[in-house]
């Protein structure tokens, strides 16, 4: 790339722009405070039954102690047959799913078969690894294909387990007490979407940083069920008085009105002879 | 290698365990409520604290105290107040007055001036003259009557809506009509209805205290428990 004089700007070339990260840490030594990311302070966990996979999440993102959003989806698609479920900084989750989707799906067109869990768990591990736990995404990956239904989670530094039963976030030890406590091999289908219903469900009441409503998403060999809401854990409550104001209650400050000038032009439509 | 260094500990005596407090003055009348839920970090010590100092502690026939923050210090700074109260009661032959009581609490939160006692206290009673009265605390022992105040964990949420709605605030041509007992109540269940959908801190229940010259009268009215 030609570079003229001093600063040119740079052409993107794939990964991340670390171009800011020298002016952000003077700004930070002279004082200034950086923005904090939003986390999914979560719930998730999937189990194993007898003819697939159960993914489940809650769908509260928090700001700190504020609820930044009281509905948002954490079950990603990965892939008609994979999902994913994510926990962490909301952003991260986001874009290395929807990353993944994508070499995913190129991947299958090229080689003309379905894509395989073990081949989306290696993409998004070894992604994880080489930035070294800065993107903080904690996975839970499910799905069905050619070995039948597989669970794994993936760690934000990359490790990962295959498990019948998993949970992650900050309500995953609420969520695997549930497990713990209720979970058999080769359970039937109403049974495991329950049980995954009461393990959010335990993270929802239990930790603070989960709460709202639980998604479920349920894979077998037949198809994908995505189920949201599947259950609403909370009513919200009800007003009881009346907020509605008269009109002209705002304060107009100033009022200004400036003509639109436009040009006028004529046009005539006839109809087709047909 | 030189290991004579010295290294310095670190140790907060302080946490933070949430809630919320609301207070309103009436004409003849005033409302204080807390929600009952005690946390810390991402867990919930418990949901009903309705009994602990988080939430309210009847003084007189006439004045609670609504304590939120470190759920520690709101313990042991109303049983100092109770004990102070109650040696006041002896000494004199009479309550204290709702006004006094505030006295007395801000010297009492100033003489912990440089180790002070965590907690947003919110006063609410009767004055001598039989009107409504709040008074709203900082840690140290700042005090202020007022007409409404929010104080807590959600307090930036609630003030705002207090401010529109009781103080008619940015209403142009708004009837400023006097607060009825009635309408106090239903909007202090509105606004905690409002800060359990948004602060993680507050839910679970709220208890509503009524102050009037016949005593205090208690409600507990339930929020979402996530």
């Amino acid at each position: 790339m030609a570079a003229i004089g001093g600063t040119v700007a740079q052409e993107h070339c794939g990964g991340f722009s670390f171009e800011n990260c020298k002016r952000n840490a003077i700004l930070e030594k002279m004082g200034a405070k950086m923005p904090t990311a939003r986390k999914t302070g979560t719930t998730i966990c999937g189990i194993v039954f007898k003819d697939g996979v159960i993914l489940g999440a809650d769908t509260r993102a928090t700001e700190d102690t504020i609820v930044a959003d009281k509905n948002c989806s954490k079950i990603h698609y990965i892939a008609p047959n994979i999902y994913c479920c994510g926990a962490g900084t909301a952003a991260d989750t986001e874009y290395v799913t929807n990353l993944i989707s994508s070499h995913i799906q190129l991947h299958s067109l090229s080689t003309g078969r379905q894509a395989r869990i073990v081949t989306a768990l290696r993409m998004l591990k070894q992604l994880l690894f080489r930035y070294k736990g800065y993107i903080s995404a904690a996975l839970v990956l499910g799905g069905v294909d050619l070995n039948g239904p597989t669970l794994h989670t993936v760690y934000p530094h990359g490790s990962t387990d295959k498990l019948p039963y998993v949970t992650m976030g900050s309500g995953s030890l609420a969520a695997m007490s549930v497990f713990e406590s209720h979970y058999k091999p080769d359970m039937e289908l109403e049974d495991a979407k329950k049980l995954v219903r009461d393990a959010i469900a335990a993270g929802i009441f239990n930790d603070l940083g989960s709460g709202s409503n639980i998604d479920l998403c349920v894979i077998t060999k037949e198809g994908t069920q995505y189920l949201r809401p599947y259950d609403v854990a909370n009513e919200k409550g009800v007003r009881q008085g009346k907020y509605l104001y008269k009109r002209g209650t705002t304060a107009i400050l100033t009022k200004d009105v400036k003509p639109i000038v436009m040009e006028v032009t004529e046009t005539r439509v006839e109809a087709m002879e047909m | 290698m030189n290991s004579e260094r010295p290294v310095q500990q670190y140790f907060s005596p302080y946490t933070f365990n949430g809630g919320t407090v609301l207070a309103v003055a009436g004409e003849d009348f005033s409302v204080i409520a807390a929600d009952t839920r005690l946390s810390q970090g991402f867990a919930i010590h418990t949901r009903d604290s309705s009994k602990d100092v988080q939430t309210l502690c009847g003084k007189t026939n006439s004045t609670v105290l609504g304590c939120a923050g470190f759920h520690g210090d709101c313990l042991t700074l109303t049983k100092l107040i109770t004990a102070r109260l109650q040696m006041y009661e002896h000494e004199h032959g009479s309550k204290m007055s709702c006004p006094a009581i505030a006295q007395m609490l801000s010297t009492v939160l100033y003489y912990r001036r440089f180790f002070p006692y965590y907690t947003y206290n919110i006063l609410a009673g009767l004055d001598n003259e039989g009107k409504g009265c709040v008074f709203s605390f900082d840690p140290v022992g700042s005090y202020e009557r007022e007409t409404y105040r929010a104080g807590g964990s959600a307090s930036a949420l609630l003030q705002p809506l207090l401010d529109n709605q009781i103080g008619f605030k940015n209403q142009q041509g708004a009837t400023e009509v006097p607060l009825t007992k009635d309408k106090a109540v239903f909007l202090v269940k509105d606004v905690f209805t409002a800060a359990a959908e948004r602060d993680i801190y507050t839910g679970d229940a709220v208890i509503i205290s009524v102050i009037t010259k016949d005593g205090v009268t208690e409600e507990a009215f339930p929020l979402r428990r996530d």
